[in-house]
């Protein structure tokens, strides 16, 4: 690399996007090189496609796989798995690892866990890096300061026979959130409030980068939360500068560069690919974080948001009549009145835990308010830990035993009620406070009704079968 | 991933209105786990087409006479927002469409379709509110696509143009797959990845 002045400012979206370009097309795609690929009990038809054409994974070193979406969270063998279709799913993944060197978390593996916990727990992903895998959510990892996203299992056909991608470079936009949280707020209220502002189409075709004091004051748990939502503002990714609480994180763990010379270099390079300070955004954004209040969905768009304080809108209010009708549609899907105050509607469902926030931190969090608590009578509570070593970790410091004794069900690691694709679901008509990504109609079961929120949010509507605002139960500190 | 070639053609098309519709609705994760050989057109729209018996919702737009035989579809905004199922791509292609139109697209949707020889098009708001009104009041009512001319014409003979990128609208034109001429660069990826190493010190 030579040391001259850059010509151009860049952006960190630039940076990562120079070093992994190959070569560009007539029509301006980009051949992308693809770093780290990581793969889940979701890939049978990929390699089904890369098997009809007669080809193997190019590079199987730096692909990584761990069954999440079709595993059961009440036990750990395959065999057991009662649908033939999902354990087929499980069983494809495991025999393709097994037939190509892919290295594989397999179901019995402590390590096993949701594919975007265990990426950035192992440091497999690290900042600069180019990572996909078929799931919407390899958003996440953006939070190590990485260029990561979902692609279609036809495109993962692609990276697995060519560890590459054609992609159009995406706009950047810089979302700034400045200031200190308010007591009780979290990471999650950060996206959700960022979603409210922008609207869920407010990032399509951009790659957001996350700044400003209030994300640099955030742990990397609270970073990987806030970029795995990107999905849910259009985003095609979202990146936050990796600084010392990156490096910090990223130290030591297994597949990380070893310490000494290997790691002094990392580090060298990773530093440059932050953002310069005169780079030019297409979109900037600013939010003001003392002004954001826990927030909660009460509908089935990731627009319909509000504070816990505040009560079901009212249709009639809105600004133009597909808003309006979309409003009207999912208030009667949701069982809800306009002027019903948020806090008001109880629960029958808790579900702790997904990509989104089952760290070891969601859960402590989770903890803190359950503690000295039970579940409310009626009330049917999960924790689903993210990876089995955040599991073992949350055993290690009695989390564990504080969810049990509360009444909470303490379940094995995976997708879970997320999506329901293990066949865990929340009943028709039930309702769910859930710190998962998506209130979409049906995600969590047919007919079932989704309350987003924090991990902390959620444990507050456990104890008192109602969403609550958890300010009024935290003491303090 | 043998795609059919694309030629111009003239069919009737479906009105989807909403905005952000997603792909839980296009295709419920319940049935991600069914083979790809057996097709996903039968759980298109699933919980919205079908009750909890599996009846035909008479409501449903879709099971209307005047739209089961419709082959291009159009929508609205951030349409097939969310989850990156390509099965959502699948579903909509097996059910017999060639096309579909909205404002906007989610992201890994739009790219996934071009990569099934499912057309996406993008129109103005203006002119998908437009069609969907002209489709709403006229069930079976045809719209024409000609690629080559990068037109659609709408029921009433308004011409929309829309953009595509050429290699994309090549590969439909001819029924190319992308992953052959990608197969075509392995040198330069292979050169692509010593000289990466390289730069990174992680070889001699």
């Amino acid at each position: 690399m030579s040391s001259g002045p850059r010509p151009v400012a860049m952006t960190m979206l630039d940076k990562i996007w120079a070093q992994h370009s190959i070569l560009e097309r007539a029509d301006g795609q980009t051949l992308l090189y693809v770093d780290r690929h990581l793969i889940h009990d979701g890939y049978a038809p990929a390699f089904e496609f890369l098997q009809a054409r007669q080809l193997r994974p190019r590079s199987p070193q730096q692909t990584f796989g761990t069954p999440d979406h079709y595993v059961p969270t009440d036990g750990r063998i395959v065999e057991r798995i009662a649908s033939a279709e999902r354990r087929d799913m499980v069983k494809s993944l495991v025999e393709n690892a097994n037939d190509y060197g892919i290295t594989l978390f397999e179901l019995s593996d402590r390590r096993q866990g949701i594919v975007h916990v265990i990426g950035p727990e192992q440091g497999i992903s690290q900042p600069g890096m180019t990572i996909v895998c078929a799931d919407s959510h390899t958003s996440t990892h953006g939070a190590l300061g990485a260029l990561a996203f979902g692609v279609g299992m036809t495109q993962a056909t692609q990276v697995l026979a060519t560890q590459t991608l054609w992609q159009r470079k995406p706009k950047s936009m810089r979302i700034s959130v400045e200031g200190e949280l308010g007591f009780g707020v979290t990471a999650k209220d950060i996206i959700l409030a960022i979603i409210r502002k922008i609207g869920p189409a407010g990032a399509v075709g951009h790659v957001i980068e996350y700044a400003g004091s209030t994300i640099r004051g955030l742990s990397m748990e609270g970073r990987l939360t806030i970029c795995n939502m990107s999905i849910e503002a259009g985003a095609r990714a979202g990146m936050i500068a990796p600084d010392e609480t990156t490096y910090a994180y990223v130290k030591g763990r297994n597949y990380a560069p070893a310490e000494g010379e290997a790691w002094d270099r990392a580090v060298a390079n990773w530093s440059r690919i932050t953002t310069d300070p005169d780079a030019v955004f297409d979109r900037e954004v600013t939010l003001d974080a003392g002004e954001i209040a826990p927030m909660v969905t009460w509908g089935t768009s990731l627009e319909d948001v509000a504070p816990i304080d505040g009560n079901v809108p009212d249709p009639e209010a809105a600004a133009t009549v597909e808003r309006r009708d979309g409003m009207s549609k999912a208030l009667a899907y949701m069982g809800l009145s306009p002027g019903t105050p948020l806090a008001e509607i109880s629960v029958d469902r808790v579900f702790i835990g997904s990509c989104t926030n089952g760290r070891i931190e969601d859960l402590r969090s989770a903890a803190a308010v359950v503690k000295g608590r039970s579940v409310h009578p009626g009330v049917e509570a999960w924790v689903v830990p993210g990876s089995g070593l955040v599991k073992e970790q949350a055993e290690a410091e009695g989390l564990d035993g504080i969810f049990l004794e509360a009444g909470f069900q303490w379940r094995e690691a995976g997708c879970s009620l997320c999506l329901g694709t293990n066949g865990e679901t929340v009943a028709a008509g039930a309702r769910c406070a859930s710190t998962s990504n998506r209130n979409f109609v049906g995600r969590q079961g047919r007919g079932a009704r989704t309350h987003l929120m924090s991990p902390s949010m959620a444990a507050a509507a456990a104890v008192t079968g109602r969403l609550t605002d958890v300010r009024q139960l935290q003491t303090g500190e | 991933m043998t795609v059919e070639p694309f030629e111009t053609f003239r069919a009737p098309a479906l009105p989807f209105a909403g905005i952000n519709v997603d792909t839980d609705q296009i295709l419920p994760a319940r049935f991600l786990s069914k083979p790809r050989a057996g097709g996903f057109g039968q759980y298109l729209f699933h919980d919205l087409r079908f009750d909890e018996n599996g009846v035909e919702r008479e409501g449903f737009v879709l099971n209307q006479p005047g739209y089961r035989k419709t082959r291009i579809l159009v929508g609205e905004e951030n349409f097939a927002c969310g989850s990156s199922r390509e099965n959502a791509v699948w579903a909509i292609a097996d059910y017999g469409y060639r096309v579909v139109v909205a404002s906007s697209f989610g992201d890994i949707f739009f790219s996934n379709s071009l990569k099934n020889g499912l057309l996406p098009v993008v129109l103005p708001a203006e002119a998908t509110t437009a069609l969907i009104a002209t489709l709403s009041r006229e069930p079976g009512a045809m719209i024409e696509v000609d690629l080559e001319a990068q037109t659609l014409t709408s029921p009433e003979g308004v011409v929309y143009s829309f953009d595509i990128d050429p290699f994309s609208k090549h590969c439909l034109l001819k029924g190319i797959d992308e992953l052959d001429y990608t197969l075509s660069q392995m040198d330069r990826i292979d050169e692509f990845e010593r000289r990466r190493a390289e730069s990174q010190g992680l070889s001699a």
